[in-house]
């Protein structure tokens, strides 16, 4: 088998070095299921939700002037959207019946018990070994898509700390050479527009179509709740959904760039923003999941719409009579629902400049990292010389039924010193502002209890009190 | 070097790690034109099945066949001893509940074709709580009793009392492989099933007894199974009974795997339970007396609740002298999953009771919980409340020094104080327990296992047992035992899959004792080989480099048999369940752990800084394997007590039915620092090569991060006794800090603010 350039056009797509033609598969196979289908077991499903990582895969992605292996879910892709991409299984790694270092790293230190959940780990510690730029050893955090039920972890961490650098070997050269460019593809069931005027004609011929940025929700959708979809749009190849700008007045983030992608390109990003980052989901999402994705599912309880309420965002919609631009606090209108009308486009989002001060991000869950929030918040601050508050953002997701800002209580703090005083007010003026609900991830009292306690929490690592 | 004893990777290692080592689930492509099944779920947790209607389905593109009751040519009907499983029923007993299956050539045309199946049904009211079982008096057993003396006196008579509840959640398996089966019919004209199960013999019972057909006529492989932990013991059965009668019916292959959804919906998990107590004791925290009711959730049919009722009050002791107990158990049963079989198997639950009463006596004493637990440790000589004597009982002191040495315990139990002093809103705790478990299935019949080796004239060997491999490394002590007793090497030794046409009637891989037994079996069967082969190897001794193929071909030329069955049984065992009294375990496994916690006042989130284990696996037959089991036995038990949390709706259904509602531990509960070693100079005679069980035992270990967390949360107060209910959550943890500040009345800062109002 040899690596090289691929040349897949349409619906196939570059899989261990072969030519795999998807064509005709049902709309709702994932790539896991057709992996599986052709014998390549070794990608197994644990979850069908992108949480365990058994079903790791690595995509092959621009990484500068060459390409990096990414570690995604084959379970969250629909088979149509590898298409004209490069994808490695476990069983590409070893070679003349030669294991990869990676995997004999994971053998030697005891990194597989039940062995079920191994090959999604492989995968992921395979595209950290070969990481552009690392230095030092594998970081841990790669692994942070992957589950293990049996060992505890220790044994992989060892693993991990065990590789050194990535082996000059045909993958590591694979990489010096460009990732594939998928190319726009029309279809019944499946398109893939280059631009946003071309995916504003396909939405008005097809109105039930849905619009898929890295499917990390969408095919949750399908696979738990059996939602079918009969027509996807991806946005994948829009231009203007894959900018990033920044200027003295904004930052611009197109809506169809990955989380993972985002914080490439902002080289420069306050540190607020990588602490965010890495309490958004696991590495395998986060090189999949979009920013417009995360914002135009509205959930409530989404990472990303708290830091940019805080960050007083902007969002901009492409239409057919033109771009329309709404601050991000009208967006949300309901349970999962937003102000985008049918046949409109989410383009980008843009965050104000100058950053306030003071910018936190806290996200309290049950599990520190790759879990859902019971209560996230973004608290932005910014004082004047004599330290009283002039503008005060406290956004929160998880107290209520959209991603909201905490009006009053923001209004409480301005124009005061940010003191203990300030802190209570705010906590007391939250109380009559938002009236969260129980379910598994917390109950109502808990969440009130974070919201107003956060403010407390955020005072405290800022003034220290 | 010897091979029974070294540090050896799990012998699938490479097929792991190259994706090579299949699963059942992985077999489907050898199987053409295999069905797949796909379940008719009710929408209620109890309800009367008024009218089924089929045929929609049918009409369905894609669809094959359907099942209900009246394809089951046998008894429709999984509950190994009850019969209390039925696989149709008419009576819809817990949330989603399969009334019928629909096969499909596609996995999608089944699950499409099973939503267009009507059916309606009388709701009824159900259980959906312990509470509310106990009001209604819905047992499924009990009372289970056991008693030493006079408890009630004792108390009454003694210096001091507490009193407690305890409500203790149970926990998902979350074996990464869900349920899977695939039958098909053999070539004769029976079934042949790979089927991820604990339990082949079980799990071909039931099929055989579903199709009305002799167990002879039904054979049940297990390649391996993606993690079991319990899970699989019994619960594989009703899915492979489903596979089969579908094979029977279509005379196809069919596969039943039930994706993560459905398998969290369907299947039991570790009985939650709640436990009311009352002890007596003295000044020094010295218990005189324990009064204990225990009631757990089975859920909907018994299931092996009854064994798990019993190991919980076995291990209410854990590693202390109750001199005078009074116990009381029941299993509740509900319309919810039907709890089963979970790593431990209620000695958690158990130890769990007699952890949270010693840490309230020491607190009402305003003393360090350690120093209560230690003043409690059984001595040589005692005996436990089933009147067993505690065999090796010095250990736990042993172990209990030995760790408080190496983990520096009273220097950190300083720093600690001194942090918490020094910070307002975080505070860290640092706790110390100690882990007795009895090793034996408590029903003393399943304590015996079978083998079959078999050399051939090459001198390499076959190796079929009981046991089942779920990760546990089981196979790989099997081939050490077996090279080692033969004298050849490792690759010389091939361990074939479970099959029940190799060894028959086995037990379940359960209780820990999956080397224990079925390795002596193994060893049994090598010792007789190495008999007969020692005398013609003796002849040959006089020949230069005599190896084990040409002894072995010589021995064939001899016509002496080069096959052996091997069998063991456990000696020693007796037990009565009616009186609760006897000797249920050939030994107990040791251990010990010092875990250190640090918690966030105002969120009660909590990072787990430092973990120390120390556990007594005898001689480890293989350390890697042992060592994986102890971290991962821990991590494992962390996960029970802290982040794992099964939430059901008050409609009955589980709402925590995915891995993105229902959180593993991951990175981050694996403790900052985490070190784990054995006990030495531990070798268990009577045991395979000295070896002793530690499947189970580590989970246990995980106690002591609970117990570090209360003491992180008493730190928030003035002292006293710290309520929290398990798992415990950062919620949970929260509302106790909030409970223990509140008790300090110090409130006047904002970290109290909007607080007290759970």
């Amino acid at each position: 088998m040899a690596i090289a350039p691929p040349v897949s056009t349409g619906l196939s797509f570059q899989l261990n070095g072969e030519i795999a033609d998807v064509s005709g598969e049902p709309p709702q196979t994932t790539l896991l299921d057709y992996l599986r289908s052709r014998g390549l077991t070794g990608a197994k499903e644990g979850c069908a939700e992108g949480e365990c990582g058994s079903c790791t895969v690595v995509m092959v992605r621009p990484c500068g002037e060459g390409s990096a292996y990414k570690p995604v879910n084959s379970c969250l892709m629909f088979l149509p959207m590898a298409a004209g991409h490069e994808i490695y299984t476990v069983e590409a790694l070893a070679r003349g019946g030669q294991l990869h270092p990676a995997q004999r790293a994971m053998a030697a230190a005891g990194g597989s018990q039940c062995g079920y959940c191994t090959p999604g780990f492989v995968m992921s510690l395979f595209a950290e070994q070969y990481r552009p730029g690392r230095n030092g050893p594998c970081s841990t955090s790669a692994l942070g898509g992957n589950l293990c039920r049996c060992t505890g972890y220790r044994p992989i961490r060892d693993a991990a700390l065990s590789l050194g650098p990535a082996p000059e070997d045909e993958f590591g050269l694979r990489l010096k050479m460009p990732a594939p460019a998928p190319e726009a593809f029309r279809g019944a069931t499946f398109s893939r527009p280059s631009s946003v005027a071309e995916c504003l004609s396909i939405l008005a011929e097809n109105p039930h179509a849905r619009l898929v940025g890295g499917a990390t929700d969408l095919a949750v959708e399908s696979n738990l709740k059996g939602k079918r979809f009969g027509s996807l749009i991806s946005v994948e190849l829009i231009p203007e959904l894959r900018v990033f700008k920044e200027t003295s007045d904004f930052v611009e983030i197109g809506a169809a760039l990955s989380l993972d992608e985002i914080g490439a390109l902002w080289r420069n990003a306050p540190s607020f923003f990588g602490e965010w980052l890495e309490l958004f989901a696991s590495p395998p999402i986060r090189n999949r999941a979009t920013l417009g994705g995360n914002l135009a599912t509205a959930s409530p309880i989404g990472d990303s719409a708290p830091l940019l309420l805080a960050l007083d965002a902007e969002v901009r919609i492409a239409g057919h009579s033109g771009t329309r631009v709404l601050p991000l606090d009208t967006f949300f209108t309901g349970y999962r629902r937003t102000l985008l009308r049918a046949g409109e486009l989410l383009v980008s989002i843009r965050i104000p400049k100058p950053l306030p001060q003071i910018v936190r991000f806290y996200k309290v869950a049950k599990r520190r990292l790759d879990d859902i929030s019971t209560v996230a918040a973004a608290f932005a601050l910014s004082r004047d010389r004599a330290g009283r508050v002039e503008m005060a953002r406290l956004a929160y997701g998880g107290v209520a039924a959209v991603p909201t800002r905490a009006r009053s209580a923001e209004a409480s703090l301005v124009g005061s010193n940010w003191d203990l005083t300030a802190v209570a007010r705010a906590q007391g003026a939250l109380e009559r502002e938002v009236s969260p609900i129980g379910d598994h991830r917390g109950s109502a009292a808990y969440r009130l209890a974070m919201a107003q306690s956060l403010i407390a929490k955020f005072h405290h690592e800022t003034e220290g009190g | 070097m010897k091979l029974a004893g070294s540090p050896l990777p799990h012998e699938s290692a490479e097929g792991h790690v190259t994706g090579a080592a299949l699963y059942t689930d992985d077999l489907v492509g050898r199987f053409p034109g295999t069905l797949h099944a796909w379940p008719v779920m009710a929408p209620h947790a109890h309800a009367r099945v008024i009218e089924l209607d089929i045929r929609p389905a049918l009409r369905h593109a894609g669809v094959v066949a359907t099942l209900t009751g009246s394809d089951v040519p046998g008894e429709g009907n999984s509950g190994a001893n009850r019969h209390d499983e039925p696989l149709f029923p008419d009576e819809v007993l817990y949330h989603g509940q399969p009334v019928a299956w629909v096969l499909g050539e596609t996995l999608e045309a089944a699950r499409q074709g099973a939503s267009r199946v009507a059916v309606r049904y009388e709701p009824l009211p159900a259980i959906l709580s312990i509470e509310d079982a106990i009001v209604q008096r819905s047992f499924l057993s009990g009372p289970a009793r056991c008693f030493r003396g006079d408890a009630a006196s004792a108390i009454a008579d003694a210096p001091c009392r507490v009193h407690g509840e305890l409500r203790i959640g149970g926990q998902e398996h979350f074996y990464l492989e869900t349920q899977c089966a695939l039958a098909c019919m053999d070539e004769s004209g029976g079934v042949f099933l790979h089927c991820s199960t604990q339990h082949p013999t079980e799990t071909q019972a039931i099929v055989a007894r579903a199709l009305g057909i002799g167990e002879n006529r039904v054979t049940v492989e297990c390649l391996r199974m993606g993690g079991a932990f319990g899970g699989k013991e019994v619960q594989a059965n009703a899915w492979a009974a489903i596979a089969a009668l579908g094979a029977w019916k279509t005379r196809r292959p069919v596969r039943v795997r039930l994706p993560r959804a459905l398998d969290m919906a369907l299947t039991g998990k570790r009985h939650p339970f709640l436990a009311r107590y009352a002890a007596g004791h003295d000044e020094r925290g010295i218990l005189r007396g324990f009064d204990v009711e225990l009631y757990s959730d089975g859920g909907w049919s018994l299931d092996l609740s009854e064994p798990v009722l019993w190991r919980a009050i076995f291990h209410l002791d854990n590693a202390y002298l109750l001199p005078a107990v009074n116990v009381t158990g029941y299993v509740c049963r509900t319309n919810k999953t039907s709890q089963t079989a979970f790593r431990g198997f209620g000695g958690p639950q158990g130890m769990l009771v007699i952890e949270d009463a010693l840490d309230r006596i020491a607190r009402s004493l305003g003393l360090p919980p350690e120093v209560v637990r230690e003043r409690n440790f059984y001595r040589e000589g005692d005996t436990t409340h089933y009147g067993m004597r505690v065999k090796d009982a010095g250990r736990i002191s042993r172990i209990w020094d030995e760790l408080k040495e190496s983990s520096s315990f009273d220097a950190r139990r300083e720093r600690v104080q001194a942090f918490n002093s020094a910070q307002r809103h975080r505070k860290r705790g640092i706790a110390i327990t100690p882990v007795k478990f009895g090793i034996s299935f408590t029903a003393t019949m399943f304590n015996q296992a079978g083998a079959l080796v078999l050399i051939y004239r090459d001198g390499t060997v076959q190796v079929s047992h009981g046991g089942t491999e779920m990760g546990q490394g089981l196979h790989t002590k099997i081939q050490q035992i077996a090279a080692e007793s033969l004298g050849v090497n490792l690759d010389a030794v091939r361990v074939m899959p479970t099959r029940t046409d190799k060894v028959p009637n086995t037990s379940a891989t359960a209780a820990s004792a999956g080397t224990d037994l079925n390795g002596a079996a193994v060893a049994d069967a090598c010792q007789q080989l190495k008999a007969r082969l020692a005398p013609v190897a003796a002849r040959m001794a006089d020949s230069p480099n005599v190896n084990f193929a040409q002894v072995v071909e010589a021995a064939y030329r001899e016509r002496i048999p080069l096959f052996a069955q091997g069998y063991y049984r456990t000696p020693g065992l007796s037990y009565d369940p009616r009186t609760g009294q006897g000797t249920p375990f050939h030994y107990f496994a040791y251990g010990a752990a010092v875990s250190e916690v640090e918690v966030d006042g105002f969120t009660g989130e909590y990072r787990y800084l430092r973990t120390d284990l120390l556990e007594d696996v005898g001689d480890s037959v293989s350390p890697v394997i042992d060592m994986g089991q102890v971290e991962g036995g821990f991590v494992q038990g962390l996960g029970w007590l802290t982040l794992e949390e099964l939430v059901w709706n008050d409609d009955g259904r589980l709402a925590t039915d995915g891995a993105s509602t229902y959180k593993l531990p991951s990175w981050t509960e694996l403790p900052e620092d985490f070190r784990a070693s054995f006990l030495t100079r531990a070798s268990e005679p009577g045991v395979v090569f000295g070896s002793k069980a530690v499947g189970e035992p580590p989970l246990m270990l995980a106690i002591s991060v609970r117990e570090a967390l209360r003491d992180a949360i008493a730190a928030f107060g003035d002292g006293g006794v710290v309520e929290l209910e398990s798992p415990a959550t950062p919620e949970r943890v929260y509302w106790a800090i909030q409970r223990v500040a509140a008790a300090k009345l110090v409130l006047n800062e904002p970290l109290a603010a909007g607080a007290l109002r759970e």
